[in-house]
């Protein structure tokens, strides 16, 4: 199963959703990461690292962040990794982040999931 | 010719600079961002520090690295990918040398920009770090094919760092957290440009006239 790591500026917004996630998919290994290493606001390449590292398997983790040094941390943490198996994805986080966990706990792949999040920026509220 | 022990001279020159304004940095940054940068800063350089007499006697690329990733690991800001690629970029320039000169300092620029210009995405223009890097680092090229001396030419390009961080007050914000302000942000001058320039000024310092 496709694992999950949320990354955001605050772990708060991070550990938000991943409970509005898990709640439709509860199976799915998803890691919440926010703010820096002391406990404010930012990010920390250590944190979403480890982070991955937790969630990673052979069926690949997919990266999903907020904004600002969320964006540019984790590509930095995924440029040193250099494994294929772990990619980020450009899509609004709420959404996005939920559409993927619950497509993963359906079975979907990684490129799979990438897409289904992708696909929720189109998606209109009203 | 500069070798690695005055390199990690300036280094914590750099990293005092940074920490004497970082109020300051930080209040440009609670007027049109999100208040920290000063602080992220400080912090970042502090780990930098704390790590400068283990890399006595490594060379240039090793030197660099060393301070690009703490600043990535410790900053936790937007800077911290952006100094950090920045560093890491120009040592990779520099690598295996335990000396540098005038022109691996361009070099070490051109790099540093790049490295911004690759994690940011940014462009000149958009009230980022950029805006005073490039400028400054225009100037310093100028001033070295000129002829001049070092510190001539690290005048040269503090002034136009001074010149570009005035020019950020002029433009609108439209990258980072400060674009989403629009009009409201004009009149302020960047944080990151601001602190790049405090940076090109402590290395100054460090040169004789």
């Amino acid at each position: 199963m496709v694992g999950f790591v949320l990354v955001s500026h605050s772990q708060k917004v991070a550990e938000g959703v991943r409970e509005l996630g898990l709640m439709m998919a509860p199976d799915v290994p998803v890691e919440a990461t926010g703010g820096t290493d002391d406990g404010g606001l930012g990010t920390s390449y250590e944190k979403i690292s480890a982070a991955i590292d937790r969630v990673y398997s052979e069926d690949g983790v997919l990266v999903m962040v907020d904004m600002g040094s969320s964006c540019m941390t984790t590509e930095m943490v995924i440029e040193d990794r250099g494994d294929p198996k772990i990619i980020m994805v450009d899509c609004p986080f709420v959404e996005g982040s939920v559409a993927a966990i619950v497509s993963s706990s359906c079975g979907s792949s990684l490129q799979e999931a990438k897409a289904v999040a992708e696909e929720a920026r189109e998606e209109k509220k009203f | 010719m500069t070798d690695s022990s005055k390199v990690l001279d300036i280094v914590g020159h750099i990293g005092e600079a940074i920490s004497e304004n970082a109020q300051f940095l930080t209040d440009l940054d609670a007027a049109i961002g999100d208040n920290d940068h000063g602080v992220n800063m400080a912090r970042g350089f502090k780990k930098v520090e704390e790590d400068l007499p283990g890399l006595k006697d490594k060379d240039m690329g090793a030197i660099f690295k060393k301070v690009g990733m703490d600043i990535v690991s410790a900053v936790g800001g937007s800077s911290g990918p952006l100094y950090g690629t920045a560093f890491m970029k120009a040592g990779a320039a520099v690598a295996g040398k335990m000396e540098i000169d005038l022109n691996d300092f361009l070099k070490i620029m051109d790099e540093a920009i790049s490295g911004v210009q690759l994690r940011g995405k940014a462009e000149k223009g958009e009230k980022t770090m950029l805006d005073a890097m490039m400028p400054a680092r225009d100037a310093m090229r100028e001033a070295a094919e000129a002829g001049k001396g070092i510190k001539e030419v690290l005048d040269a390009g503090v002034k136009a760092a001074e010149d570009g961080v005035e020019y950020t007050k002029t433009i609108i914000a439209t990258k980072g957290r400060a674009s989403y302000l629009g009009e409201r942000s004009i009149g302020h001058q960047d944080p990151g440009a601001t602190s790049f320039m405090v940076m090109l000024k402590a290395v100054a310092d460090k040169y004789e006239e």
